[in-house]
């Protein structure tokens, strides 16, 4: 009873042991297979090109196992990996931040970064507006002249700078 | 006595006046990426990185290695003053340091802290000054194999020494391993694990790996904790300052063994912050005032602080003298200098004296430089952490993201960085260690050129690893490295019973 409690209240350690072992396990296996497919033996030329990452992939799976083993071996525990709640305050930098990075690329640095900080600031920081538009818009002018006009440095701009004429 | 000569050499490239601008610059930035949560030595030098494209590359070591040094003295403001450690190597110095602040010694916490820094940092420069060269000499015979040998105890030294389970840090290597193999094979010129997918083909850099796992791996880890600042005043004046020196060089045994430990913890890759708990563990074992460590002894400052900075700056020898960095800051200097078109390793010293002794006389001049900073700007920094977190987080996530980007000038890139991020945070949480990851992307391609071209000297024989005295000790001490836990484990069953 009590550790079904528990699991209510959050995301177990030992759940997320589990996952990220697998992950891991999951990405060697894909480095086996990829080292399969570029020839893991002895050519002309010494060993052929997946013949170290071929080992490296085998490695990863054995120590997966492992550390899984230990995993099953430890039983059940009521550690917590986090609450729901401390989850929620992760995501709410995760989600806005996913989708800032997908947004680079076709909107540019600066737009993408001042709708990030605005809403950042706004919605988590709950500040008022002149503060807001305040740091959202301070922030990417002082990179703009400190990558691009100081150290000479190009970042990715969009449909708006070449508005601008930048 | 060549090397005092070309030291010399170095002091006066260093002092001039736009390479001490940037010595401040680094050391100001760097206490500012020490302070702010989320941002660390490693990351921060890495998003800085790409502003150097455009400087000499003695000019940009400069820059880098200050901000690397204000980043080791910052950590230690937020540790004092607010029971936050900026950065893990100054866990260990809350312990002591935090308790002070409340009994309104912080002043005396932060001077010596920051003293005992120096100290710490300045005994390892001496030694990267006298023993470099030597070792770079030295390593001048290696061969592809003993090259290979020297990457096979660092990883292995990584392993045995690491307090986090061996299989758990095997994974995460193995991981950098693969990792870097992906993308254009450099012996054979083939394309592998890139599964056809055209943003593979230049492999991961590992600059963008730094970023995402130390940088926005670490802001999730700290919005998780729902940090809120409440801190202590640090009142800081000349008088506070001259009576912490005064009685400080009572704890000279203190200092010489905790520089000693961290520079023995810099040079094999365990890093700073393994250095700092263990000089605070024995200094708390030795101590006449043991029992009342945690309670807020200057003891206990001065032990992690020392020995924190000299691994911290000791970290720097064997990625001078031979390519392998003891740190993942060092790494990303490292991946600086590739970016720089220079070849880290024993022929820098030969081939590029004025940038090697350029930087290691940059080291004894950017520590004073760093002590006269953090000394004086210590409220300044404090106000700054009193910004909420909420405005802090997406302007790091905004330089992140610039830094990400400008590396290659790709978007793709950015992208990868939250990647990595996500992946650092449940990484870390589940205590796989990103040290070795990062490392192991960096050397990757090294460590494998070195080991097929040992292979293909052999015939496929791996013989050749023990075939002469000199690879054999080095793979010898690397096996050695590799079970120590299992060793002294042993050796301590064995000693125990006849002490007892």
């Amino acid at each position: 009873m009590a550790r079904k409690a528990k699991a209510l209240e959050g995301l177990t350690q030992r759940s997320v042991e589990i996952a990220v072992a697998l992950a891991i396990m999951l990405l060697g296996i894909i480095t086996v297979y990829g080292s399969i497919l570029v020839g893991i033996g002895w050519g002309a030329e010494g060993p052929k090109a997946g013949f170290l990452p071929f080992y490296i992939g085998l490695f990863i799976i054995g120590s997966c196992a492992i550390n899984l083993f230990s995993i099953f071996a430890a039983g059940e525990s009521d550690r917590l990996f986090a609450e729901w709640g401390q989850l929620r305050q992760v995501m709410s930098v995760v989600v806005p931040a996913t989708v800032y990075v997908f947004l680079v690329d076709p909107i540019g640095i600066y737009l993408a970064s001042f709708l990030l900080i605005a809403v950042f600031m706004k919605w988590i920081g709950r500040y008022s507006w002149a503060t807001t538009i305040g740091v959202a818009i301070g922030m990417p002018l002082v990179s703009y002249m400190v990558f691009e006009k100081w150290f000479l440095v190009p970042l990715p701009k969009g449909p708006i700078e070449a508005m601008l004429g930048l | 006595m060549e090397e005092i000569g070309n030291l010399f050499q170095g002091f006066a490239t260093v002092i001039q006046p736009f390479n001490i601008v940037l010595m401040f610059v680094g050391i100001i930035l760097g206490v500012l990426i020490g302070v702010l949560p989320g941002l660390g030595g490693a990351n921060g030098v890495a998003i800085l990185l790409p502003l150097t494209f455009s400087m000499s590359p003695t000019s940009a070591i400069i820059l880098l290695s200050c901000i690397y040094w204000g980043a080791l003295f910052g950590g230690a403001i937020t540790s004092i003053l607010f029971n936050i450690p900026g950065e893990p190597w100054s866990v260990a110095t809350t312990f002591d340091g935090y308790p002070m602040a409340q009994q309104g010694k912080a002043g005396e916490a932060l001077t010596a802290a920051f003293t005992s820094s120096f100290v710490g940092a300045l005994f390892a420069v001496i030694m990267i000054t006298l023993v470099a060269p030597l070792v770079a000499a030295f390593a001048l015979r290696f061969g592809p194999a003993e090259k290979f040998g020297v990457y096979f105890l660092a990883f292995c030294s990584f392993i045995g020494m690491s307090k986090e389970p061996p299989f758990k840090t095997l994974a995460a290597m193995m991981l950098g391993f693969a990792l870097a193999s992906v993308g254009l094979d450099q012996v054979t010129g083939q394309l592998r694990l890139t599964f056809g997918f055209t943003h593979l083909l230049t492999g991961f850099d590992f600059l963008i790996a730094v970023i995402g796992l130390f940088g926005i791996g670490e802001i999730l880890l700290t919005m998780e904790e729902g940090l809120a600042f409440r801190g202590n005043k640090a009142k800081m004046d000349l008088k506070v300052v001259l009576k912490t020196w005064k009685e400080l060089p009572k704890y000279w045994m203190l200092s010489l063994r905790s520089c000693l430990i961290g520079c023995w913890m810099g040079i094999t890759p365990a890093g700073a912050t393994p250095a700092s708990f263990m000089s605070y563990g024995i200094a708390k074992r030795i101590s006449k005032r043991g029992k009342n460590f945690g309670n807020g002894e200057i003891e206990g400052v001065i032990a992690p602080e020392t020995a924190a900075h000299a691994a911290g700056t000791a970290a720097l020898l064997p990625m001078l003298s031979l390519g392998v960095p003891g740190s993942p800051t060092a790494a990303v200097l490292l991946g600086g200098l590739l970016i720089w078109g220079l070849q880290p390793g024993p022929m820098l010293f030969i081939e590029n004296k004025e940038f090697v002794w350029g930087l290691i006389a940059s080291m004894y001049i950017g520590n004073i430089v760093g002590l006269i900073v953090v000394l004086t700007c210590v409220p300044l920094l404090a106000a700054i952490l009193r910004v909420p977190f909420s405005i802090i987080a997406p302007l790091i996530l905004v330089l992140c993201a610039i830094g990400a980007y400008s590396v290659n000038n790709s978007t793709f890139d950015v992208v990868m960085m939250m990647v990595f991020g996500v992946a650092g945070y449940f990484l870390k949480k589940t205590n796989y260690p990103l040290a070795p990851l990062v490392l192991a992307i960096v050397l990757g391609s090294k460590a494998e050129e070195a080991f097929r071209q040992s292979l293909l000297s052999s015939q496929g024989s791996l013989s050749i690893f023990w075939s002469n005295a000199l690879v054999g000790t080095i793979m010898g001490l690397g096996l050695i490295a590799l079970f120590w836990s299992a060793i002294s484990n042993v050796w301590s069953r064995v000693r125990g019973p006849a002490t007892a």
